[in-house]
């Protein structure tokens, strides 16, 4: 297997969008260089040799766990809400979704 | 206990030692007190307040003192006391909690602006489990960002610093929840520790921190970093006391779906029972790459240990060295995913922008700091297409490499022994800029996190510096009682040996919970 690619200006911008966050000019170059070091200090893990071996996602193995289907009180409502930003209804509000007036 | 006792190396360390442990009671004897009536609990809370009040400005160990919540708590436990109820084994002990512990009604902030003025609809089950057992939360405490971060330092508020030295930091990510303790405000706290959050801060402060064997501990109401990670852990000035505050809030837990289904660890009843016969492994790599000083406390343990009939050989554990590695891949990436709740919808800041996508952009760039925007790009990275295999893929089969080189070195040992961090506490400051540099800080912590197993830290000697060393005890998964074992073991050592330094006769430190048992 070839080498893993480095990372880049153009990577750090594209997962920020991803990421839902907007950087300035000064930070992407401030955090292109900061992650570039960590993606290549990770260089050990990512030249290991590790054919046959599993990945561990959990590191202590449990399955099919499940509880008693029992009603119970969920969270109050109005609690609830009234932590949100901004409400209606009794529900969420938020700002347009798709491209279109409302 | 008061004096000597589980830092007696602070007292080594001169005046600001003395000064750190003066008056302190342990949670154990204020339960004690408080159980039969000789003691109110509203005394315990008041002083705790008063303690924090004169001695918190300096030390910013907390985000939110809860004094009237912690007051009425109070007088209901005297009452409870005097009505003859049975009032718990944490009767009236104040306990500092770490702002990423959902507390129902109070603050909970994760030291994020994103989270400013949130209080969360319900309490997390250690948070029950510790009211349940009489416990009295007087506060939230700092911590990075997240619990992102190794010196509390990317708090949006600003660090805590050390007890001992103003200009250092505490340690992180729980930071102040072992400042507190460390400072005397409270004997307990509760942190969280994803990559050493609890161990390596409560190792700067002298104070004991554990982490507990992946599931033992409730995670509900922790509010998430790394879910395969993420354990909360008791942090206190004994082994006792850790003793005690794990026996309360471990035990399966229906509300958290990893929580393992089985009782809660008995650690308190081998505290005493020594060493002699267990096997000590002392794990090179925990000890190679640490500062002189500290590898000389990690050396002199084991040799302690021996003296007291354990046998103690070292040995090589060689895949804990791309640990670091795979931590950074594998806890941004779950970060990546588990910070992605936070769009400006439900709870938190919001930003307004013209629709939701711009609103969830411009929120989340307001109300992350650097780190957590680092740690969420980082995983981001390591998950996308094209870079999965090549990172996450294979830090998830470099995880299994570890745990199975663990299983390997049990083998042949009941527990090893290592460093708890490279270096005693460093300065406010010198490591922020360099990300990679401050990860370092966990080196030593992160493996028992990967691998899912207990691990815990005892204060043990002191750094040229005159600050705290923390030895580190790790155990197989499950083994909780072992590592108390072995921690006590170590204490006591450490204590015979500041004993010694300061050539007091062990007569000196009669009467502590310690000695009372020996």
């Amino acid at each position: 297997m070839s080498d893993p690619p480095s990372l880049g200006r153009d990577d750090v911008a594209h997962v920020a969008r991803l990421a839902r966050l907007s950087l300035s000019e000064q930070e992407l170059d401030m955090f292109t260089g900061q992650l570039a070091r960590v993606i290549e200090h990770a260089r050990d893990v990512s030249s290991l040799d590790v054919a046959g071996v599993p990945p561990t996602s959990h590191p202590i193995p449990i399955r099919n766990v499940l509880r008693s289907d029992e009603p119970c009180a969920g969270l109050d409502r109005d609690e609830v809400l009234a932590a949100a930003p901004d409400v209606e209804d009794g529900r969420f509000r938020v700002p347009r979704i798709v491209g279109e007036a409302p | 206990m008061t004096r000597g006792g589980p830092t007696g190396a602070a007292g080594a360390t001169g005046a600001a030692g003395a000064a750190r442990a003066e008056g302190v009671q342990s949670a154990l004897s204020i339960a004690g007190t408080v159980r039969r009536g000789e003691r109110t609990a509203v005394s315990v809370v008041e002083a705790a307040l008063a303690a924090i009040a004169a001695r918190d400005p300096g030390l910013h160990a907390f985000l939110h003192v809860a004094a009237d919540e912690a007051r009425a708590a109070a007088e209901a436990l005297d009452e409870a006391v005097r009505a003859g109820n049975a009032p718990g084994p944490l009767a009236g002990v104040p306990v500092a909690l770490k702002d990423n512990l959902c507390t129902r009604g109070m603050p909970t902030t994760c030291a994020s602006r994103i989270l400013e003025g949130w209080r969360p609809p319900y309490d997390a089950t250690v948070v029950t489990r510790l009211r349940d057992a009489g416990a009295i939360v007087v506060g939230k405490t700092n911590l990075d960002e997240f619990a992102m971060g190794s010196s509390t330092e990317n708090s949006c508020v600003g660090p805590t610093r050390h007890p001992m030295d103003p200009s250092r930091v505490p340690g992180g990510s729980s930071g102040g929840s072992a400042a507190a303790v460390g400072a005397g405000l409270v004997p307990l706290g509760l942190g969280s520790d994803t990559g050493g959050s609890v161990r390596q801060p409560a190792a700067l402060c002298g104070v004991v921190g554990m982490k507990p064997t992946y599931g033992v501990v409730s995670r509900y109401g922790l509010v998430a970093f790394a879910s395969s990670l993420d354990q909360i852990g008791p942090i206190a000035r004994s082994v006792a006391d850790a003793a005690l505050l794990l026996e309360v809030i471990a035990g399966n837990d229906p509300l958290d779906s990893t929580s393992l289904d089985r009782p809660a660890p008995q650690v308190s009843r081998s505290l005493d029972a020594g060493v002699d016969g267990l096997r000590v492994g002392v794990c090179d790599e925990l000890v190679d790459d640490t500062a002189p000083d500290v590898s000389r406390c990690v050396r002199e343990a084991a040799e302690d240990l021996a003296k007291a009939g354990a046998f103690v050989e070292e040995v090589s554990v060689p895949e804990i060295r791309f640990g670091l590695s795979a931590y950074y891949l594998i806890a941004p990436a779950e970060a990546s995913s588990n910070l992605a709740r936070y769009d400006g919808v439900r709870y938190g800041l919001r930003v307004d922008a013209a629709d939701v996508a711009a609103m969830n952009t411009a929120t989340r760039t307001a109300g992350f700091g650097p780190e957590v925007k680092r740690r969420i790009m980082l995983g981001t990275y390591a998950l996308s297409a094209g870079y999965y295999d090549a990172y996450y893929g294979k830090a998830q089969r470099a995880r299994t490499l570890l745990i199975q080189a663990f299983d390997r070195a049990y083998r042949r040992f009941d527990v090893l022994l290592g460093a708890t961090a490279p270096t005693t506490a460093f300065k406010i400051g010198e490591r922020v800029a360099d990300p990679l540099a401050m990860y370092m800080s966990d080196v030593c912590t992160i493996p028992s996190n990967l691998s899912g197993h207990p691990a815990m830290t005892v204060p043990f000697g002191s750094g040229d510096d005159g600050l705290p060393v923390g030895v580190q005890v790790l155990a197989p998964a499950l083994e909780e009682e072992r590592m108390f074992q072995v921690a006590a073991a170590l204490e006591r050592a450490a204590a015979a040996r500041a004993g010694a330094a300061l050539e007091h006769p062990p007569a000196a430190r009669a009467g502590t919970g310690e000695d009372a048992r020996r």
